[in-house]
C-alpha cells in the first residue's frame, strides 16, 4: 500500500535576483515498509524534496503539487495538524549529527521531549522509554548514556540518538537526509544496518536521501535518480545497478571509485561526468543533461524528455536510453 | 550499576571545570571578589558605616583623611567613608536594577524580532536603531530629564537606555540559533514555537546575555553617577557617588578627597564588573567548552 504519495511537486525559491526552480514536477510513491533512495549530485533537489514533505521549507519557497500521507495532503494541512504529524507519523534524521542535538540538554531529555510532546508521557516514563530507545538503536550502557550531553558522544553515537528520537513515536515514514555522509566509513555500515533493522522491527518505511551509490546498493530497494530538480530515472536497486538506462545514471555508476589496474600496471583514473550542473535559475527547455551528454543531438537540445517506462517498473526520462551495449 | 553516581559526578565535574577555568583568571576573580564586596557593603551599609551618612559635625568640617574620619569629612562635617558606603546603595541598585529592567524588556523583543521575523522584526529593529543613534548617556540624561529627578526615574531612564543593546544581542543570537540544526530537527519532530523558544533557543542565549549584563551594569553605575551629578538622579542629602562628586566641585582645591574617594569607588566598582564580564565571556565561550 502506498504510504506517501508525491505528485507533480515543484518548488521555486524567490531570491534577490532570479527565482530558482529547485524542483520540477517530481512524482514518486513510497510503499509501506519500503526503503526508497533518492540519489543525485549536490543541488539536484534531494534535500528540498525531503524538506517540502515535512513542510520545513522557508517562506521564500513557492510549492505546488501534492504530497499525500495516507491520503492527507500535507501541503494544505493547517500548521497545527502538520505539527502533530511531524515527529509522530513522519520523522526525519539529518546529515550533521554533530550539530543536530541541543548542546545544553542531556540526550535523554531530548529523546524524552519528543515523547512527552506527542505521547503525553510523564518525565519519568519518558526517561524510561528514552533508555529503551537508546538500547534499541544500539547504544551501549543506555542507563548511563541517557544522562550524558551530546558533546560526550561520538558522531556515530549522536546519529544513533537522532535515530532514536526519530523513531520514538513509531513513525510510519522516516526521512533520512544523508544520514551517513558525516560519519566515518566504519560507522556508516552500522547506521545503515540499524536503519534496515528498524524497518524490519518497526515496519517504518524509509526515504533515504544520499549521493552515495554505495549506500544505495547497501540498503535501498528502489531508487530514484534526480538531476537538476527532475526525476530522470526510477527502478528497483537491482535493476538500476544491472541495467542503468539514463546516461547520467551510468555516469554516476562509473564515478564510483574502484581499485582497478590498467594492463600497464597504472591505476585507473576515476571516471567523471564532464561539464557542470545547469543553473537552476535559468532552467533549460531541453533535456537538462544534454550539455554533458555524449548522446546529445538535435532532439535532446530542443525538447524535454518525458518520463516513460522502458521495462516494467523502470522509468527513464531520456530520448536515447539504454546501457552501453544496447545503445550504439 | 554505578551509573547514576557517575552522572552526578559528571555534572559536578563540569561545574568544577568551569570554576577552575574561572579561577585561572586572576583579574576575573578579583573583579568578582570586589563586586561581591561592593554589593555586600551596599546591603549592609547601616552595619558597616562608622557614622550616619547625614550626621553633621561642624566642628570637624572639611577634616583631612585620617584620624577619626578615615576618609575625611565634607563641608558639613559628614563622614566621607560613611557616605561612600551608603552611596554604594544608589549606584549598585541603579546598575543592577536598570540592567534587569532592560533585559526584561529587551529579551522578549529580541526573541520576537529574531525568531518570528516577519513584520515585527523591522519595526523593532528600526526603533532600536533609532535609540542606538543616541549615545547611551545622552539618551539616559534625556529620558531622566523627561521623567523628573529621582533615583527611581534615573534607574528607569538607564534601563530604557540599555534596552537597544540588549535587543541587538538577543536578536543576533536568536537569528543564529534558529538556523541551528537542532532547532530545525526539533521543528521536524513536531516541536511548537513555545517549546523551540523555551527549550532550544533561550537556554543557549544565557551566556551572551550574562556577558552583556556585566558590561551594562558598570555603564549604568557610571550613568547613575552622571545623572546624580547633574541633579537628575539621587537628590541631596541622600548620598550617592554622583551627588558627592557634584557637591565636591566647589571644594576641589581645598578638599580634593571629597571628589577623590567617590571617584575611586566608581572606578573600582566599574572596573570590577568589567573584569568579571571579560572573565565570564572567556569561561562561558561554548567553543572552548569541552
Amino acid at each position: 500500500m502506498t504510504l506517501l504519495h508525491v505528485s507533480g511537486l515543484s518548488v521555486r525559491f524567490r531570491t534577490e535576483d532570479n527565482p530558482v526552480q529547485a524542483l520540477s514536477d517530481v512524482s514518486f510513491a513510497l510503499e509501506e515498509r519500503e526503503i526508497l533512495a533518492i540519489v543525485g549530485e549536490s543541488g539536484c533537489g534531494k534535500s528540498v524534496t525531503a524538506m517540502s514533505i515535512l513542510g520545513l521549507l522557508p517562506s521564500t519557497a513557492a510549492i505546488s503539487g501534492r504530497i499525500a500521507l495516507e491520503g492527507r495532503d500535507l501541503l494544505t494541512l493547517p500548521r497545527k495538524e502538520l505539527r502533530s504529524i511531524r515527529g509522530k507519523e513522519l520523522s526525519m534524521i539529518f546529515q550533521e549529527p554533530m550539530t543536530s542535538l541541543n548542546p545544553v540538554f542531556t540526550v535523554g531529555r531530548q529523546v524524552g521531549e519528543v515523547l512527552r510532546h506527542h505521547e503525553g508521557l510523564s518525565r519519568r516514563a519518558a526517561r524510561d522509554r528514552a533508555i529503551e530507545l537508546l538500547d534499541l538503536v544500539g547504544i551501549p550502557a543506555p542507563q548511563r548514556r541517557v544522562d550524558e550531553y551530546p558533546h560526550q558522544l561520538s558522531g556515530g553515537m549522536r546519529q544513533r540518538v537522532m535515530i532514536a528520537m526519530a523513531v520514538s513515536c513509531d513513525p510510519k515514514v522516516l526521512i533520512a537526509d544523508e544520514p551517513t555522509t558525516a560519519l566515518d566509513v566504519t560507522i556508516q555500515a552500522g547506521i545503515l544496518d540499524l536503519m534496515r533493522d528498524l524497518r524490519d522491527k518497526l515496519g517504518t518505511a524509509i526515504l533515504l536521501i544520499t549521493h552515495d551509490l554505495g549506500v544505495v546498493a547497501d540498503v535501498a530497494e528502489r531508487v530514484i535518480v534526480m538531476y537538476a530538480g527532475r526525476k530522470v530515472e526510477e527502478a528497483t536497486a537491482e535493476e538500476l545497478f544491472e541495467h542503468p538506462q539514463h546516461p547520467y545514471t551510468m555516469g554516476l555508476l562509473a564515478a564510483v571509485p574502484r581499485l582497478r589496474e590498467q594492463p600497464n600496471g597504472e591505476r585507473d583514473r576515476l571516471a567523471e561526468i564532464p561539464g557542470m550542473v545547469p543553473s537552476l535559475s535559468a532552467p533549460p527547455s531541453h533535456c537538462p543533461f544534454a550539455p554533458r551528454c555524449s548522446r546529445a543531438d538535435e532532439l535532446t537540445l530542443s525538447e524535454l524528455p518525458e518520463l516513460r517506462d522502458v521495462r516494467p517498473g523502470h522509468a527513464v526520462a531520456c530520448f536515447h536510453p539504454g546501457d552501453e551495449r544496447t545503445y550504439s | 550499576m554505578s551509573a547514576p553516581i557517575e552522572v552526578v559526578g559528571w555534572r559536578t565535574r563540569r561545574r568544577v571545570r568551569l570554576r577552575q577555568r574561572f579561577l585561572r583568571r586572576p583579574p576575573a576573580v578579583a573583579g568578582l571578589a570586589f563586586a561581591i564586596t561592593a554589593i555586600l557593603i551596599a546591603l549592609l551599609a547601616p552595619l558597616v558605616a562608622p557614622y550616619s551618612p547625614d550626621a553633621q559635625n561642624f566642628g570637624a568640617a572639611l577634616a583631612q583623611p585620617g584620624g577619626p574620619h578615615l576618609l575625611g569629612t565634607d563641608e558639613l562635617g559628614r563622614d566621607v567613608l560613611s557616605r561612600v558606603i551608603w552611596g554604594a546603595r544608589a549606584s549598585i541598585q541603579a546598575g543592577v536594577v536598570a540592567t534587569l529592567l532592560a533585559m526584561a524588556v529587551a529579551v522578549p523583543l529580541g526573541l520576537i524580532a529574531g525568531y518570528f521575523r516577519g513584520g515585527w522584526d523591522p519595526v523593532i529593529m528600526r526603533f532600536t536603531d533609532l535609540l542606538l543613534s543616541f549615545p547611551f548617556l545622552v539618551l539616559a540624561v534625556g529620558l531622566a530629564a523627561i521623567l523628573g529627578p529621582s533615583l527611581t526615574n534615573a534607574t528607569l531612564a538607564l534601563g530604557i537606555a540599555a534596552v537597544p543593546a540588549f535587543v541587538r544581542v538577543t536578536r543576533g543570537e536568536v537569528l543564529g540559533l534558529r538556523e541551528e540544526d537542532y532547532v530545525v530537527a526539533a521543528v521536524a519532530d513536531g516541536a511548537t514555537d513555545r517549546v523551540v523558544i523555551t527549550r532550544h533557543i533561550l537556554p543557549n542565549t544565557v551566556s551572551p546575555l550574562l556577558v552583556q549584563a556585566t558590561v551594562t551594569i558598570p555603564t549604568a553605575i557610571i550613568g547613575e553617577s552622571l545623572l546624580s551629578f547633574l541633579g537628575l538622579g539621587v537628590q541631596p542629602p541622600t548620598p550617592s557617588w554622583g551627588v558627592m562628586l557634584s557637591s565636591a566641585q566647589s571644594f576641589i582645591t581645598q578638599a580634593p578627597w571629597l571628589a577623590l574617594f567617590p571617584g575611586i569607588a566608581i572606578f573600582l566598582t566599574t572596573l570590577s564588573f568589567n573584569l568579571l564580564g571579560d572573565g565570564l565571556r572567556d569561561v562561558l565561550d561554548p567553543k572552548a567548552l569541552t
